[in-house]
């Protein structure tokens, strides 16, 4: 069958088996392999995008039902070159370790922040509930959250794709005002 | 000597003088991550790649009658079914184990557990050879399964190995460490002795990513490129050698990104090799990447150990000696991933942080109708089990004499200048201050205001838990000459070029699933070369090029592979000497090293950085006799001892007491892992295990039922904690060198997973105390808390 789809601003149409997951669409047919899939059963969150603003659990959404809406990956979360201010959470807060569910987490925050631009920590732990880190312990996740909604118009890093992280190494070598870790 | 401040070894951190090296920076990895351009197996794609799946056993014991595979040829996007007949043909039907034991890598005669590998389709596409499984006919014959590890060696039990020829039980080892006699006459004398049966059930590391495999068999140079989901490429790189007989140096393994391991990623599994066999039976690359119920089922569980634990004292509290014998359930195929030597992992480390006079233990393993595997879920081959045993001994004795636990630890630790101690079951602790960092982490948790809240609270019928646990590591094998993993020396590589214009690579022999070595690593070179973190690439996880090593697991990446890091970049530092020598003019011992330059002593003014250095190697300098053109250094390290972190956790549970459901209030963790390269990925590390911990002491179990069907096939059944089941943690820390390490860091990975359980459980039980418990083995669910409380409360196997 054949289907069209807006994914990430760009309409996209594509001859599919109607069986075809939309991770699998996503992933193999167009090449975004920063959805990841991680379990069958709608547990573990990992296949988090965005449909129409709203995350869903792309492994139990057939592609043929994405037809007709707007699809948000990982790959679509920078605009203009510039990082989403979560993307930079990200990073300044230590929300990710191996990266897996990262794409997830950090599309599921962008819904809530586009929601609700202050939540409390409470709010990000419900939000990204349905979502499994096997890494981080979560509070990271949920600093980085923060430090999003702390900085909506992101930091000062620019999307330098390809260069090495240390940019910003001043404000990343001083303490957070969140650093649990305590001197005694 | 221990530091409990903030980064002592870290005067790089805001401070203008030394603005490189250790201290808190950003991952260099996750500009990747956070783009969605990481790069794991399941992402590659290669030109003509095919696709596999695996048929798996529905049942756990039975003969394998027939297996007709003319349907699935049939299929038209099917390329291939492979048989375990046709593996007999290629001798690949069994393979060889970590443990010198062979696993079959598809039935030929009998399934030994539900989800065991029966068939292998290679299809044109995923959707494809799934439906072919479909069209596979299998006959079994079923057989009375063996599910109670209890019960193995009863002489009715079947028995599960009936191929080895003259196996008539299903015992694996038996294994002791320690001093019986000398135990047994502690016990005969003190004046208390209690004892306690303690259950740590089956769980699995069960990381983000399954384990998958992409194989691409090159026919005409005979060249196989594996990329596989591996935490310890080169020691697979030299098993594929020896288990499919390509001469090693035709094998290329590639590692790339890993969502996560914790220990999932260390063995070789069947869907491994058979991803192999199909590239080279179809001459295409095939991928292979198992789904979650997969990976639940049929890959390396966790502990399984069913402990009776004892232990001696005195009246007073002093604790005189520690016993205990082990079952332990290793599945049907001995396939642990842990050193020869030590066929129950570390476990002997369970006399844990106290200075006895006496211990032992004696483990028997043996087999059962369950998946193989054992030593996973970052537990620091069996420390994890150790740590329990003896966290929830003490806290049986505390109770026992009705004393404060957090008092009665105190009163029986290894003092500070006991280091190095030795053990009475032959390990021999690096460092350790362990009451400053159990007084550390009863401050941060306002320890006696949590008492007092608790007898406040248990006077109106609420049921608020307090629970202490104190760990020792044992962490960074090897020494080689002791440790080994099918006689490959547990020793790392590492290999470092600065390029002329100052930058440098460094090639590891470990890899990371998330630990952030492309940062970690460069920071330490950057502490000991001045070469900023930025400018070093790290290369690792490919074996064509990095130098030889073990691998990541067991915490030992810090420990083995940063101490080779280190002292590659001294190598390098002196060979940077002998340079600056000739391009100053001067004798090299009249050189002094600052932060990334030689200068003359006395003349700061005259020095040449390591850049210029460099660029002095690698152009028209004269060089001193005996030092080659360039800036580049290797080292194998081989650790003379392992390293022994420790901490001191405090766990605060609040009870309902109408439901039985167990909230984690409060958790404070103090960890010492010696020098502190970047806190905040410390900081990280702790935080996943201490989730690790809420997730075992709570909601994870791996179980069966009588017929041998695992009842934790997915995620709607086996259970992780999510952001709601955790509390905000509260970390701290103090730093104990390790005297032998060259940074004298610890390793920090486990830690956390280790020290954690028994702190949940000690707190649920202390909760349950007005009910009269003394003891309930994990998981802590609802349910199983609620029968403890109605003094039902049962082993969960």
């Amino acid at each position: 069958m054949q289907i069209s789809m807006t994914v990430n601003g760009t309409e996209v149409t594509s001859e599919i088996e109607p069986r075809v997951l939309l991770v699998h669409y996503i992933r193999e047919v167009l090449g975004l392999t920063g959805t990841h899939w991680g379990c069958d059963t709608s547990n573990c969150g990992t296949c988090v995008v965005l449909m129409d603003g709203q995350p869903v659990k792309s492994c139990t959404v057939l592609a043929a039902m994405a037809a007709g809406h707007d699809i948000r990956t990982v790959e679509g979360l920078a605009t203009g070159g510039t990082l989403d201010p979560v993307q930079q959470g990200f990073m300044e807060e230590h929300g990710l370790q191996c990266g897996f569910c990262t794409p997830g987490m950090m599309l599921t925050a962008r819904a809530l922040l586009d929601k609700n631009p202050h939540p409390g920590d409470s709010e990000i732990r419900q939000a990204i509930s349905g979502q499994i880190c096997r890494c981080t312990g979560y509070a990271t996740i949920v600093r980085s959250v923060q430090w999003a909604a702390a900085h909506p118009a992101g930091g000062a890093g620019e999307d330098t794709a390809a260069g090495d992280a240390v940019e910003g190494t001043d404000t990343a070598l001083e303490d957070t005002a969140q650093d649990t870790e305590v001197k005694a | 000597m221990t530091v409990i401040h903030d980064r002592p070894s870290n005067p790089a951190a805001g401070d203008a003088d030394r603005p490189i090296g250790y201290g808190r920076i950003q991952r260099k990895e996750d500009p990747r991550f956070v783009r969605g351009k990481g790069h794991y197996v399941d992402d590659i794609v290669l030109p003509g790649m095919l696709h596999g799946a695996i048929l798996r056993a529905p049942v756990a014991h039975a003969r394998l009658v027939s297996i007709d595979t003319t349907n699935a040829l049939a299929h038209p996007k099917v390329v291939a079914v492979i048989t375990g007949n046709d593996l007999l043909g290629l001798k690949l039907a069994w393979a060889p184990t970590l443990s010198a034991d062979v696993q079959a890598v598809l039935v030929t005669d009998k399934v030994r557990f539900q989800g065991q590998e029966v068939a292998f389709v290679v299809a044109e596409d995923r959707y494809a050879a799934r439906d072919a499984l479909e069209l596979i006919d299998v006959e079994y014959d079923v057989l009375p399964p063996l599910v109670d590890a209890r019960k193995a060696l009863d002489p009715d039990a079947p028995v599960i190995r009936d191929e080895i020829e003259g196996r008539t039980d299903n015992r694996i080892f038996d294994w002791e460490m320690g001093d019986k006699a000398a135990t047994d006459a502690v016990f005969a004398s003190a004046d208390v002795v209690v004892g306690q049966e303690m259950v740590y059930p089956r769980v699995h590391p069960a990381p983000m990513e399954t384990c998958g495999a992409v194989a691409d068999f090159d026919a005409v140079s005979g060249k196989l490129t594996l990329y596989e989901t591996t935490q310890a490429p080169h020691a697979h790189r030299t098993l594929f050698a020896i288990v499919a007989g390509i001469p090693e140096h035709k094998i290329r393994i590639v590692s790339p990104d890993i969502g996560g391991g914790f220990g999932n990623k260390v063995g070789i599994y069947p869907g491994y090799i058979l991803a192999v066999v199909g590239s080279i039976v179809t001459g295409r690359p095939v991928k292979w990447v198992e789904d979650r119920s997969e990976n639940l089922m049929s890959t390396s569980f966790a502990r399984d150990y069913i402990m009776q634990g004892e232990i001696a004292a005195t009246k007073e509290g002093k604790i005189l000696a520690l016993r205990t014998h082990v079952l332990a359930d290793h599945g049907a195929f001995n396939a642990t991933a842990q050193p020869t030597k030590n066929p129950a992992g570390f476990f002997s480390i369970f006399t844990g942080s106290y200075d006895l006079q006496a211990a032992h233990c004696s483990v028997t393993g043996v087999y059962t109708n369950k998946a193989p595997g054992g030593v996973a879920y970052a537990c620091s081959f069996r420390v994890t089990e150790a740590v329990y045993l003896v966290e929830r001994m003490v806290d049986v004795l505390a109770r026992k004499l009705n004393m404060d636990p957090a008092e009665l630890r105190l009163k029986n630790f290894i003092k500070p200048e006991q280091f190095p101690y030795a053990n009475k079951t032959g390990w021999v602790y690096d460092s350790g201050n362990y009451e400053a960092a159990m007084r550390l982490s009863m401050q941060l948790a306002g320890y006696e205001d949590l008492r007092r809240e608790q007898a406040e609270k248990r006077e109106r019928g609420e049921l608020m838990g307090i629970g202490v646990s104190f760990f020792t590591e044992v962490v960074g094998a090897g020494p080689r000459k002791h440790f080994d993993i099918v006689g490959l020396g547990m020793a790392d590589g590492a290999e470092l070029r600065v390029h002329p214009t100052g930058k440098a690579v460094v090639r590891l022999s470990v890899q990371s699933q998330g630990q952030g070595h492309e940062t970690t690593f460069a920071q330490i070179v950057a502490e000991e070369l001045g070469i900023p973190p930025e400018d070093i690439d790290i290369v690792h996880g490919d074996t064509d090029q990095t130098p030889f090593g073990l691998g990541t697991y067991g915490s030992r990446s810090t420990p083995v592979s940063g101490a080779a890091v280190a002292l590659v970049a001294r190598k390098v530092r002196e060979k940077a000497k002998l340079i600056a020598g000739a391009m100053l003019e001067t004798r090299p011992e009249d050189l002094e090293w600052e932060k990334g330059r030689w200068f003359v002593k006395g003349d700061p003014s005259a020095g040449k950085t390591i850049a210029e250095i460099a660029m002095g190697a690698h152009g028209t300098v004269a060089l001193p006799e005996g030092v080659d053109g360039n800036l580049d250094a290797e080292v194998t390290y081989d650790p003379p001892n392992l390293t022994f972190p420790f901490g001191a956790y405090i766990c605060v549970v609040d009870v309902d007491p109408g439901t039985g459901q167990v909230k984690v209030r409060r958790f404070i963790a103090v960890d010492d892992c010696g020098t502190r390269i970047n806190p905040m990925i410390i900081e990280g590390q702790v935080h996943g295990g201490l989730t690790d911990g809420v997730g075992m002491a709570l909601m994870e179990i791996i179980e069966f039922d009588e017929a041998g069907n695992c009842l934790g096939g997915s995620f709607m059944d086996y259970l992780i904690p999510t952001a709601m089941e955790v509390p905000d943690w509260e970390t701290g820390f103090t730093v104990t060198p390790s005297p032998h390490h060259p940074i004298g860091a610890k390793g920090i990975g486990e830690s956390a997973t280790v020290g954690s359980p028994p702190a949940i459980v000690n707190a649920v039980v202390d909760a349950l105390a007005p009910y009269g418990v003394t003891h309930m083995d994990m998981p802590c669910t609802p349910a199983r808390v609620w029968a403890a409380m109605q003094g039902r409360a049962r082993p969960p196997i």
